[in-house]
């Protein structure tokens, strides 16, 4: 069964515009002009039961607007969508008992009371059998190590605190999909690897469906085997993450340490025809830019070592993170 | 089902607890207001027997039963829901598995029941002490006020939905909750009966539901009514329910299509 289905998935705002001044003030109280933004622009997205897929892009790219949507708080303007078989936004009171959402930026806790108390209002709003609740609870506060916070209200909770109990008011029902949007913003290493972990350990267990909205790309690379970016609305990438990283991270950086200065030309001269560049970085230092996955480091290196000694060499990978930020600059245009 | 809403009760319940300050100076600002009005209308009363059909003693007992009933009828509904529209946080309501405004409602009745405890019974117990008082023994009279009381209190809490989700649709409604507060305060009855209206505003406040908020229960207890102008007022009342409820659930349909969460 599929987890999320979604055909031209659109949603539009109406934002109203003001006009500048005190005259534009009065002329908006009679007649305001408005605009039409397009924040999600006919997305197409299929999600099987039991991924982790990571939805990431830009400020403003749409993520937020499309899990609203896919958690029928916000009504699509247009598009076919099914989650978890139901209409989200028309069927929204028996369709939201089968998702859990974690907002990073928003609590679900009550804020002036115990969390243990949460929890228990949470049990009774799905109907948790007592056998199950205990169960559920007991194995997570275990894991996530939360037993001395039960009886402390939410307000003195620290962010990391707050955020291993909101990860339990979201799955206190078990849902079959998991919405996380942002849930490691400004998280210690630590609760981040604690999280990321107890993740992992629910999606093999219980095959439940993770869909993770961030802007840490360590998230992306701990949890997701599949990335879906989105920019201006749009669909830009629905793959895999090493796809993505063989596509888009165009070859490797190879820092040589030198026995002796060597003239640039003159490695240039060796490796002639090959798809690189050689940069200086001091008297002994040089960095060889690959700029061609496929080409092999082993390659170059048949081209230079008989004729230069070198001293070390380190190779680098580009990061998901360089290439992630390479698309938002650039665009997709490449892929 | 049930037991969810006797768990939302019990939650607002510790909320309260939570805020016991606020419970304090509540005590305080109702027992000036009782004072106040007493004052006011026994200088207006003089020596006369009595007005408009209430004797003087009728009328301190409609003082104090008002405000006492108010403090159980009484919530910040309307202003809830509109900061939850206002800061977002109405998202996390959607995304539970329940009617956000029955939800909403059950607190509402939380903090009703937590101040009628809490507050009226030990209040009306000390301003009879004080203050000459005409209330019933142990009679049915209470158990017929109980039944006004908490239709007056179903409309009063429908009221508040309507003017709360409306910052759907007009995202700062601040102005016309603290009008509607007024409103209601003024044409319910509690600051002046509405037998002390002029003929034509009682004809026209017969046809609103805010008489049916607090007016009819303390005309329940202080006139000790009847037979059939018991069932006439209750009858009122559950209209009054039954009609508000139509409007609530139209606008909170639109509402939800129109939605748009604020701040991301």
């Amino acid at each position: 069964m599929r987890s999320i289905e979604a055909r031209g998935l659109t949603k539009e705002f109406k934002v109203y515009q003001s006009r500048p001044g005190l005259k534009g003030a009065f002329r908006d109280l009679l007649n305001r002009q408005y605009r039409t933004i397009r924040a999600v622009d006919a997305i197409d997205l299929t999600i099987e039961q039991g991924e982790m897929v990571a939805y990431i892009g830009e400020n403003g790219a749409g993520k937020s607007t499309t899990i609203k949507m896919l958690t029928g708080i916000l009504q699509p303007t247009a598009g076919e969508l099914k989650v978890n078989g139901f209409d989200p936004h028309r069927e929204r009171e028996k369709f939201v008992k089968t998702i859990g959402v974690v907002f990073g930026q928003r609590s679900q806790l009550w804020w002036d009371i115990a969390v243990q108390e949460s929890f228990r209002l949470l049990k009774q709003v799905y109907q948790v059998p007592d056998a199950d609740y205990k169960q559920r609870l007991d194995r997570m506060i275990e894991v996530l190590d939360i037993g001395g916070l039960l009886d402390q209200p939410v307000r003195k909770l620290s962010l990391g605190q707050r955020m291993r109990c909101e990860l339990v008011a979201a799955l206190i029902h078990q849902p079959k999909l998991l919405f996380l949007d942002e849930p490691t913003i400004g998280l210690d290493v630590l609760v981040k690897e604690n999280i990321r972990r107890f993740l992992r350990e629910i999606n093999r267990e219980f095959g439940t469906t993770v869909l993770l909205t961030t802007h840490d790309i360590s998230d992306i690379e701990a949890l997701c085997s599949r990335v879906v970016m989105l920019d201006q609305g749009k669909v830009i990438y629905d793959g895999g993450l090493q796809e993505l990283r063989r596509n888009w991270a165009k070859g490797k950086k190879v820092h040589f340490e030198l026995a002796r200065e060597v003239d640039m030309s003159e490695l240039e001269a060796r490796t002639a025809g090959m798809p690189l560049r050689w940069e200086r970085k001091g008297e002994r230092q040089v960095v060889l830019h690959l700029e061609q996955p496929d080409l092999a480091v082993s390659d170059v290196l048949a081209q230079i070592v008989q004729h230069v000694h070198i001293v070390e060499m380190q190779i680098e990978e580009v990061s998901t993170e360089e290439i992630v930020r390479k698309i938002y600059q650039e665009g997709m245009t490449l892929a | 089902m049930l037991k969810m809403y006797l768990e939302v009760i019990r939650i607002r319940f510790l909320m309260m607890l939570a805020y016991r300050v606020n419970y304090y100076s509540g005590i305080v600002i109702y027992s000036i207001n009782i004072g106040v009005y007493y004052f006011l209308w026994m200088s207006i009363y003089g020596d006369k027997p009595s007005l408009q059909g209430l004797t003087a003693v009728q009328m301190a007992t409609y003082i104090a039963v008002s405000w006492m009933a108010r403090a159980f009828y009484f919530n910040n509904l309307d202003r809830e829901i509109a900061q939850e529209i206002r800061d977002g946080t109405v998202a996390i309501q959607l995304i539970r598995p329940y009617h956000y405004l029955i939800v909403k409602a059950f607190q509402g009745l939380g903090e009703g029941v937590f101040r009628l405890l809490l507050f009226s019974v030990p209040g009306m117990l000390v301003v009879s002490l004080v203050f000459p008082l005409d209330l019933p023994g142990l009679s049915w009279d209470w158990l017929k006020f109980a039944c006004s009381l908490f239709l007056g209190f179903i409309i009063n809490v429908e009221v508040n939905l309507l003017t709360g989700v409306l910052a759907f649709f007009i995202l700062n409604n601040e102005g016309m909750i603290w009008a509607k507060r007024m409103i209601v305060d003024l044409l319910s009855g509690l600051t002046i009966p509405i037998s002390f209206f002029p003929g034509w505003a009682q004809a026209v406040l017969s046809y609103l539901p805010f008489q049916a908020i607090s007016y009819l229960p303390s005309m329940v207890l202080v006139k000790g009514l009847s037979g059939d102008a018991f069932w006439h007022a209750l009858s009122v009342q559950a209209a009054w329910c039954v009609l508000l409820a139509i409007p609530v659930q139209l606008i909170w349909l639109r509402a939800r299509k129109t939605l748009i969460v604020q701040g991301g």
